[in-house]
């Protein structure tokens, strides 16, 4: 569009025509007051605070819906306009309660600062305050009428933003109320939007409200550990008895993939961090029974039953499980202990996509990967499978933003009539269990056509919309686990011939991390095959078992036959997972690493309480591939970080923990303190001193910052910006696999997470507001109300 | 839900009138409460469907005017204006007069269910101030014995 050149408080700019005023001031440093503006909601004029004098124009205009206009001369604060936005907020303030002591939003209120800077402290009413109880609306949403200002940005977010449109206006003037869907209850999606977005404290939230005040909580900006989006989230964390306890998580600087978006999870569910079930002692199995024992003692154990098994039975006996929520640095080491240590590629994760499937077809080709962002711009999307409203939440919001502002054009091909069928120019409904069949279809297997079709898909829609698809040149394409091996070959290689970018969804915080980081029996990190020459074999001195090892099904049923001595789970549980009988791993000797005491800790014989993504520093990869650093937010007292009890347990066998992790570099050396006895704290606030101002120690052995430096030297794609990672960016990496085998991945392996918007695995049993939740919606919801929860689309994929 | 074979028809005729569905929202709301006394929650979530609206949007309008209601009230509804011209002439008087007689406040149904009672704004009768609303009905040029005529000829009337 044309540029516009405008004069505002005596400076020149040039803006794009179109520019709100409001926007382009902004554009040179200069805040114009808002409450009712939001960027990306649609315009509301509600709340006359934005207004500027315009020359030539008789009245004060508002910001926020006036379009720059060439030759505007504007004027942003002057005595008429101070005074017009004084009498706003003293009109604001009519039948405020004034209680900002103790209003969650006091400190960080947009009315009290506003108030603050044009002093309306008086008021010159004499009538008796509008009172209203507040109301509670849903498990985390409350509701306090006096204190809100009707700037309508929470029933807009809820509406446009979320597509859920629970939240309305009732009465009008000055008893003009919002209201909830249920009239005196809220069914939705519980995001949180609403109490994020709102200016005041009126909306506040079940798992905040009247716990603490903002400035007394520390804040850290890290990566929620839920769902394989990878939301920046800042935790806000209070001293408790059990050490610095997490209660409030939300992302209002808008840094991140995510700007100001959170689900429900990244919003509340940080609580399984302090449940009253958190393993704060190691435990060891005595008589039958698991029972405390210290650290020293339980690593003593594990290294003498390693070695035993080592001499009698050989590496081959030992299988390790690894974890979708640690970090790439935990991955990558457990990998690394597994081969090198332990000398074994009886290594697994639980695998919820084919990612290795989608490494070989990509066959390391550049740029072919998109990234959340992109999500968020592309001209077109293709989405197949999966159910991104309750599975990837993020991914939703920016699909659904996408079409919103830029009208991407979005098509849906699933089997169940999800709900982002909404924003989509084009949804095909086809026949259950068939988009691997779709994927072969538009690459131009037209017998596929057959297992298609469904009633509410002819022959000849699908036809059309190959042919559409054909014509498309900038598409993202987005497919669920539905898609493994052949299939994913099939829709890459359509995409790449029309340069599309994919994104391949798996479920977890970190699975593409585990993915990434070679948490396989037959791949390295980066998809290398284990018994072809990589960079890896040169830079480990070849210590890497050439065949292939177990992978998890085979290792339980090498544990049932007791050919399996050893295994070592790592942040997972299996027993639940795959629905394996307890029983199969008595003649194991099973290692736990957990918070909790999960199906499969409560069958191993060591136990080893460890730190959530929460409570520790390290690196995850989004299932975009966009990487992220985890900055340590909370603590627990008592447990460890998975990364120290993987050194610790080399260590204790005896093994140089300096092959592990290359720690020190050339003779650095540095006394942090003690990290145990009475002065423990001292290392730790070295440790926070050195993060805070983004410097890397990298004096001890468990130090994830060293081990990245190895990752990024040998890990294909993960070359990245050290300096965008730091500085808390996200930082997209291509999959790029290290040599073209094919036929790797092991698509009966993929066992996807199923977890709706309100589920989240293990960490979702241990949330008490996420099960709060989860109990409410446990009846049925009126599906036309929320379409995400129509009965169909729940089961879905 | 169906409603009356009059009020059908007239859904039907209307709903050609506009541009999009949810336009019918106010008129249908005003003719479904003449016939049930009150949009109860049945009716709201029909008119829902029948909108393509949601039922939080229907109440929204509905608690925007005053006129619309989801709680039946008595059958003679007495809207008494005091506005600039009525209060001029009399309103306020009129109105205190009206509650005296029935012996109930500002919207509020008398215990036999037969009137009910409420200040409204302007009704566009100023020149025949002070007025008021009996249901659709005007009456003008009040006085305090028109008002007790008027009462008493219905009390009368319906406890026949
Ligand atoms: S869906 Fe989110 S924004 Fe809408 S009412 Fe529920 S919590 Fe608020
Ligand atoms: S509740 Fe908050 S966001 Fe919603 S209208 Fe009131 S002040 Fe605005
Ligand atoms: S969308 Fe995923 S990453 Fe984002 S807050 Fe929700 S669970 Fe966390
Ligand atoms: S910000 Fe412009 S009217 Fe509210
Ligand atoms: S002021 Fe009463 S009818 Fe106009």
């Amino acid at each position: 569009m044309a540029d516009v050149t405008l004069i505002v408080d005596g400076k020149k700019l040039t803006v794009p025509a179109g520019t709100l005023l409001i926007e382009a001031c902004k554009s040179t440093g200069i805040e114009v007051p808002s409450f009712c503006y939001y960027p990306g909601l649609s315009l509301q004029g509600a709340c006359r605070m934005c207004l500027v004098e315009v020359e030539k124009m008789p009245k004060l205009q508002t910001a926020c819906t006036t379009p720059v206009a060439e030759g505007m001369v504007v004027t942003t604060e002057s005595d008429k306009i101070k005074q017009a936005r004084k009498s706003m907020l003293e009109l604001l303030l009519a039948n405020h309660p004034l209680d900002c002591p103790v209003c969650d939003a006091g400190g960080e209120c947009e009315l009290q600062d506003m108030t603050f800077k044009y002093g309306a402290a008086e008021s010159k009413f004499m009538d008796m305050k509008n009172h209203r109880d507040e109301q509670q609306w849903s498990p985390v949403v409350y509701f306090d009428r006096p204190r809100c200002i009707l700037c309508y940005r929470c029933i807009r977010v809820c509406g446009e933003g979320m597509d859920v449109w629970a939240l309305g206006i009732q009465n009008r003037g000055s008893s003009a109320i919002i209201a909830p869907n249920k009239q005196d209850h809220l069914e939705c999606e519980e995001c949180g939007m609403c109490i994020d977005i709102c200016p005041v404290g009126a909306l506040t939230s079940g798992a905040y409200r009247y716990k603490t005040r903002p400035w007394e909580m520390k804040h850290t900006g890290t990566v929620c550990t839920h769902c394989a989006d990878g939301c920046k989230t800042t935790l806000g964390a209070r001293r408790a008895d059990t050490g610095m306890q997490i209660v409030r998580g939300d992302n209002r600087d808008k840094s991140g993939i995510n700007g100001d978006f959170l689900c429900v999870k990244g919003r509340y569910a940080f609580d399984f961090a302090h449940s009253d079930c958190r393993l704060k002692q190691p435990l060891v199995k005595r008589d039958g029974k698991l029972v405390p024992t210290t650290w020293e003692q339980a690593f003593e154990l594990i290294a003498s039953r390693f070695k035993q098994v080592l001499t009698t039975d050989g590496p081959a006996a030992i299988g390790i499980i690894g974890s979708n929520h640690t970090s790439n640095e935990e991955n990558y080491l457990l990998q690394k202990f597994a081969r090198l240590a332990l000398g074994t590629n009886n290594i697994d994760h639980h695998r919820t996509a084919d990612f290795p499937a989608f490494a070989s077809a990509l066959a390391g080709k550049a740029e072919a990967t998109a990234s959340m962002r992109d999500v968020h711009n592309a001209a077109a999307i293709l989405l197949i499978g999966n159910n991104p409203t309750e599975q990837h939440p993020l991914l939703a919001w920016q699909i659904r933003t996408n079409v919103r502002l830029h009208h991407s054009k979005l098509y849906v091909v699933n089997s169940y009539p999800i709900k982002l069928r909404r924003q989509a120019a084009s949804f095909a409904q086809i026949a259950p269990g068939s988009e691997g069949g779709f994927a072969q279809f538009i690459a131009g297997s037209d017998a596929a056509a057959d297992s298609i079709v469904s009633p509410k898909l002819s022959r000849e829609a699908l036809a059309a919309l190959r042919d559409a698809l054909k014509q498309e040149t900038s598409l993202v394409i987005i497919f669920g686990s539905e898609l493994r091996g052949n299939d994913v070959k099939a829709l890459v290689d359509f995409g790449l011939a029309r340069s599309a970018k994919f994104i391949c969804l798996g479920d977890y915080s970190n699975s593409r991390g585990a993915a990434d980081m070679g948490l396989y029996p037959d791949m390295l990190p980066g998809y290398g095959p284990v018994a072809s020459a990589t960079t890896f074999h040169t830079d480990w001195l070849d210590e890497i078992p050439a065949t292939s090892g177990m992978n998890l099904l085979q290792m339980m049923d090498a544990a049932k036959e007791g050919k399996l001595k050893a295994l070592y789970v790592v942040g997972s549980n299996p027993i639940a997972r795959y629905n394996i009988d307890p029983f199969a791993l008595s003649k194991s000797f099973v290692i736990v690493q957990d918070m909790f005491l999960t199906e499969t800790a409560k069958i191993a014989d060591v136990v080893l309480p460890v730190a959530n993504a929460y409570e520790k520093a390290g690196t995850v990869t989004s299932t975009c591939g966009d990487v992220q650093i985890l900055k340590k937010a909370g603590d627990f007292a008592g447990v460890r970080t998975d990364f120290e009890c993987i050194v610790r347990i080399a260590a204790t066998m005896g093994y140089d923990v300096r092959k592990l992790v290359p720690f020190g570099g050339e003779g650095t050396r540095a006394d942090m303190g003690q990290s145990r006895g009475a002065q423990s704290g001292e290392a730790d606030r070295h440790a926070v001193w050195l993060s805070e101002h983004n410097l890397e120690p990298k004096m001890s052995p468990f130090d994830p910052s060293a081990m990245l430096d190895e990752i990024q030297r040998l890990v294909p794609a993960y070359d990245i910006s050290r300096l965008s990672l730091l500085s808390g960016q996200d930082v997209h990496t291509q999959l790029v696999q290290i040599t073209g085998a094919t036929g790797l991945g092991h698509p009966e392996l993929v066992l996807p997470a199923n977890d709706t918007l309100f589920t989240s695995g293990t960490l979702g049993r241990f949330s008490a507001t996420l099960n709060t939740v989860m109990e409410r919606y446990s009846s049925p919801v009126e599906p036309e109300m929320v379409a995400g929860y129509d009965p169909a689309a729940r089961q879905g994929p | 839900m169906k409603f009356s074979d009059q009020l059908e028809q007239r859904f039907a005729a209307m709903v050609t009138h506009y541009p999009t569905k949810r336009s019918v929202l106010v008129p249908m709301l005003l003719y479904i409460q003449d016939e049930l006394g009150a949009l109860n929650d049945e009716a709201i979530h029909e008119i829902a469907e029948r909108t393509e609206l949601s039922e939080l949007e229907v109440r929204n309008v509905i608690s925007y005017y005053s006129m619309l209601r989801t709680h039946p009230i008595g059958k003679y509804n007495l809207q008494v204006c005091t506005n600039v011209s009525c209060l001029l002439r009399g309103g306020e008087e009129i109105l205190e007069h009206c509650q005296k007689k029935l012996g109930v406040g500002n919207k509020q149904t008398t215990a036999d269910g037969l009137f009910h009672m409420e200040e409204v704004e302007c009704i566009g009768a100023c020149s025949w101030a002070p007025a008021l609303m009996l249901n659709y009905e005007f009456h003008e040029n009040l006085t305090p014995q028109k008002i007790d005529e008027l009462i008493d000829g219905i009390r009368k009337k319906e406890h026949q």
